[in-house]
């Protein structure tokens, strides 16, 4: 029969299944089919920290959700439309995301009276009632697979690891997604065993036949692409984007790229990525620990080479000596901090905005670092190619912040071309004459890079302070207060040297949101519906967060209140209300998990009161 | 791969110029304390490096803190004066990144086996070819006297008034013990043989981890002095040298035999036994090397001075460039339009 097509601009889906039922395949697959049908798009990944906890608890339920449209889409979705639930205790866990009438796909396989009990279910939430206010389907998922490769004679483990591509085909069924983008992966992956190559695409292709026949799916969807900007995409994730954006950078520094690190959830994926890249003769240094995963880099830059370091909070706290080093030192080096929950250990999978101040201010003495932040997965490759160019021009470390949430999450990425991005080469010192380790460009304040090879400027550097100009180990009072003020004052001067603060919207007005980092979407999101109801509001999202942009204290006065929402216990708004003198308002959740628009919305309703 | 690197650079790896010792001291007054055993460390340096025939501006000395860490600042080299027990690590990442340079590091028994033990032994390990001077004083110094991991069990000092309780590192077995593949000890107060052994130590392709004994005057004075001086010092120590047999004393009357693995002191003089009895050293022989590492602290026994281990084994950052290498002529030259162009992709019109 023909079934009911209905269009919709917009639509969120949730995968959920015990951490071994690959769900972050299925729901990457479904991202790539989306992207390359030309959606906008946005995801976040929901994983345990745990690499294998029990089958079926709740503690082990691994999420993907992607939102997708015919719009443009900034954040993974506030709400998920649909939910699909390979087992009970990934609907126990992912229900409260579900929007009220949001559709529930069960694989009915993985509610079983063992299932029901390690989730927590007193009764099966199947049979009881509790779901009647969404459009329940009930497949039994396990069992049409177990049918469908009946004669390939296969182990029950491997039948098993492609039911999720059966929950797949039906949901490309249900959204009109092509499925050849999919069916050429299977191909791609499997190309060792044809066997695997036939039994995953043998499901899939089932998924969708089982959705199309039975009686059971009446209404199918579609999503129209979305009008984005016309140039070729790829799908990126936030830690990708930063391994790429080193890659560009040292090619546009012209300098060789070492990498020094100690693998560190969520950051680990940025080593990974790097250190595929060797035949762009990129060093990667997998250290003994975090200190000298830094220290590394440290005598890599010493040495002439474009250093980077990444981890997340905890071993920013553990780098932290050898950061005032380079600052000492005055030598570049690019620092990422992928942030997530913490303190201590914290929640390692989950995400934060909480090492603000620890970037900013958090080391012994005065030592002023540059702190920029990427806003969405793709402007992590901006923002590392930003902070290379700072650190390399201004001879200091820089320190990068992502999070957790645009590390793992991913969007579509508009592919830079190679020859606009910016040169960003230095000049290594070569004259041998008057030369001084110390002495200053006047207009940057910057030492120069002398490198060991180089005859006749042989020197020594180190973290005791030092004399100005030659370098020179010196304990005098006013030559100790002039170095803490040049190294000050080279940083501020990087202001001089950024994009002016820009808003969203008007430039005056009642009310200004201002963010950093991966709040970008879910602000800019809020931002515009309030301003489609008429209110005053605009937005404001901080790239550069040491050195401000100069203008940044005009932009706020321009209005009459200015609301900073953040994860975590209110970081921005402390620099901002110290440095411009602002009653700034707070909107804060420390729940390791990413604002929902809806959030911000309601906050937004709440400091303009009844004002349209 | 071209970089900006090789536009300033030197790309010969021996120098046309002959240098002399003073060529090697730099500007600053050396400010260690009168008498201290780290002036005749820096002599025997200023003096080896002349003898290696690398141009000047190849070497880097990088220390961490304590008083032996000020060394490169003495030096008119490249150097780093980093943090505590950092500097095998900072030595580590500069290797890695420049094989061309001659890297040292300069550490002492607190910097190199206390806050920077980790870096220590991982630097070994690898065999990243960096050329460590250990000078091990048994004492912290530079914080004016408290015991170090080195110092002998008992030690009263500052921070522990009543004697420390804590056995201390063997730093050649800890050497050993990491992996390293030349391990050596010398003596401040003989600077033929520390010469000597420093020389060996750079020409060592790989990690070289030489421990020396070094004085102290003011926190710990005397110390090794059963080993360095004249009165004692043959009846004290055993000399390793590669192929010879294990003979010390005064008059050369003493050789050190093994009885199953363990080393024993026999008399050359009681008729009982003869040189063909003694023990010959191998520095190749890594389960030799244990044995003779292990001689140290034990009360019957001289202490072993020489190289205890000189064994060939690939170096880290040749391995790093092999891998560079292959991946280049595997996958060619990396293209960052390519890259960044790969994956799914899709066009927008």
């Amino acid at each position: 029969m023909d079934k009911e097509t209905r269009v919709l601009d917009e639509v969120t889906i949730r995968f959920a299944g015990d951490s071994g039922d690959g769900m972050q395949l299925t729901g990457g697959q479904f991202t790539n089919t989306s992207a390359v049908m030309g959606n906008d798009l946005s995801t976040l990944p929901d994983y345990p920290a745990e690499i294998r906890a029990p089958k079926d608890t709740t503690y082990g339920v691994s999420g993907f959700q992607i939102h997708f449209g015919a719009t443009e889409i900034n954040t993974p979705g506030d709400h998920c439309d649909v939910l699909v639930a390979m087992n009970a205790a990934s609907l126990k866990v992912n229900l409260r995301s579900l929007a009220d009438g949001g559709i529930i796909i069960v694989n009915t396989d993985g509610f079983g009276a063992k299932n029901l009990k390690l989730a927590g279910y007193a009764q099966s939430p199947l049979s009881d009632g509790s779901l009647s206010k969404y459009q329940l389907f009930q497949v039994d998922i396990t069992k049409l697979t177990n049918l469908t490769l009946a004669d390939m004679n296969l182990p029950q483990k491997i039948v098993d690891k492609t039911k999720n591509f059966f929950a797949l085909g039906m949901m490309y069924w249900m959204f009109n997604r092509v499925p050849e983008n999919t069916l050429q992966w299977i191909q791609d992956k499997f190309k060792k065993d044809p066997e695997l190559i036939e039994a995953n695409t043998r499901v899939m292709k089932a998924g969708w036949n089982y959705a199309e026949t039975t009686d059971v799916f009446a209404v199918k969807y579609e999503v129209k692409p979305a009008p984005l900007t016309p140039g070729r995409y790829r799908n990126i994730s936030g830690n990708q984007a930063t391994a790429l954006g080193m890659v560009a950078a040292a090619e546009k520094a012209k300098l060789p790229l070492f990498l020094g690190s100690y693998p560190i959830t969520p950051a680990s994926d940025i080593l990974h990525e790097l250190s595929n890249f060797k035949n762009f003769g990129i060093k990667t240094f997998q250290a003994e620990d975090e200190i000298a995963g830094i220290t590394s880099a440290i005598g890599a830059s010493f040495g002439g080479a474009l250093a980077l370091t990444t981890t997340s909070g905890p071993g920013v706290a553990l780098k932290t000596e050898a950061i005032g080093l380079a600052i000492m030192t005055e030598l570049p080096l690019v620092i990422v901090n992928v942030q997530r929950g913490g303190p201590s250990t914290g929640l390692p999978t989950k995400t934060e905005q909480a090492d603000l101040l620890q970037a900013v201010y958090g080391r012994n003495g005065e030592a002023p670092l540059p702190v920029v932040a990427a806003s969405t997965p793709s402007d992590c490759f901006n923002a590392v190619f930003e902070a290379s160019r700072i650190a390399l021009k201004y001879m200091t470390p820089v320190m990068v912040l992502t999070d957790g949430y645009i590390a793992n999450g991913s969007e579509p990425w508009l592919i830079p071309e190679v020859d606009k991005l910016p040169d960003i080469s230095v000049k290594f010192r070569k004259d041998p004459n008057n030369y001084l380790p110390y002495l200053r460009n006047e207009k940057t304040l910057s030492r120069e890079w002398a490198i060991p090879g180089t005859p006749g400027l042989e020197h020594r550097i180190g973290g005791l302070e030092k004399q100005d100009k030659t370098g020179n180990i010196n304990y005098e009072p006013e030559n100790h207060d002039l170095m803490i003020r040049l190294r000050a004052e080279k940083v501020e001067r990087i202001a001089n040297d950024i994009p002016l603060a820009k808003v969203e919207g008007n430039e005056k007005g009642d009310l200004l949101v201002v963010g950093w980092g991966g709040t970008y979407g879910t602000l800019k999101t809020a931002v515009e519906r309030k301003r489609k109801e008429g209110k005053s509001v605009s937005h404001l999202h901080l790239k550069h967060l040491n050195p401000f942009p100069k203008n940044l204290g005009e932009v706020l006065y321009n209005f009459d209140k200015i609301l900073v929402p953040e994860i975590n216990m209110g970081q921005l708004i402390k620099i901002l209300r110290e440095k411009y003198l602002i009653p700034a308002i707070g909107l804060n959740k420390i729940q390791g998990l990413p604002f929902r628009s809806m959030e911000i919305e309601l906050k937004i309703d709440e400091v303009l009161g009844g004002k349209k | 791969m071209n970089t900006m690197i090789d536009e300033v650079v030197t790309k010969e790896l021996i120098s046309p110029i002959k240098y002399s010792a003073k060529d090697f001291s730099s500007d600053q007054d050396v400010r260690w304390c009168p008498g201290c055993g780290d002036y005749a460390i820096l002599a025997s340096v200023q003096r080896v490096l002349p003898d290696l025939n690398i141009p000047k501006e190849k070497y880097v000395f990088i220390s961490g803190i304590g008083c032996s860490s000020r060394f490169p600042y003495y030096m008119n080299t490249y150097g780093m004066h980093s943090i505590h027990g950092r500097a095998t690590a900072i030595a580590s990442g500069l290797k890695i990144a420049r094989p061309d340079l001659s890297v040292w590091v300069i550490t002492g028994d607190g910097d190199g086996l206390s806050i920077g033990g980790n870096h220590m032994i991982h630097v070994l390990r690898r065999n990243i070819d960096v050329n460590i001077l250990l000078f091990n004083n048994q004492i912290y110094g530079l914080t004016k006297g408290q015991y170090s991991p080195t110092s002998e069990t008992g030690k009263v000092t500052k921070s522990t008034p009543l004697g420390s309780v804590d056995m201390p590192f063997n730093p050649a077995a800890l050497a050993l013990g990491s992996g390293g593949s030349f391990v050596a000890r010398t003596l401040d107060r003989d600077p033929k043989h520390m010469q000597g052994i420093i020389k060996r130590a750079a020409e060592h392709q790989g990690t070289s981890f030489i421990e020396i004994y070094q004085n102290c005057n003011v926190f710990n004075d005397g110390a090794f002095f059963q080993f360095t001086e004249k009165e004692t010092k043959s009846d004290s120590v055993v000399f390793l040298e590669h192929g010879k047999p294990l003979v010390f004393g005064k008059e050369s009357d003493k050789g050190i035999k093994l009885d199953g693995f363990s080393p024993v002191v026999v008399s050359l003089k009681d008729g009982q036994h003869s040189v063909d009895d003694l023990l010959i050293h191998n520095e190749k022989d890594s389960t030799l090397a244990f044995i003779l590492a292990n001689m140290t602290y034990h009360p019957e026994l001289p202490r072993p001075v020489g190289i205890f281990l000189a064994q060939d084994r690939p170096k880290y950052e040749d391995e790093v460039e092999r891998q560079i290498d292959s991946a280049i002529s595997k996958r060619g030259r990396g293209q960052l339009e390519k890259l960044l162009n790969s994956g799914d992709t899709w066009t927008i019109q």
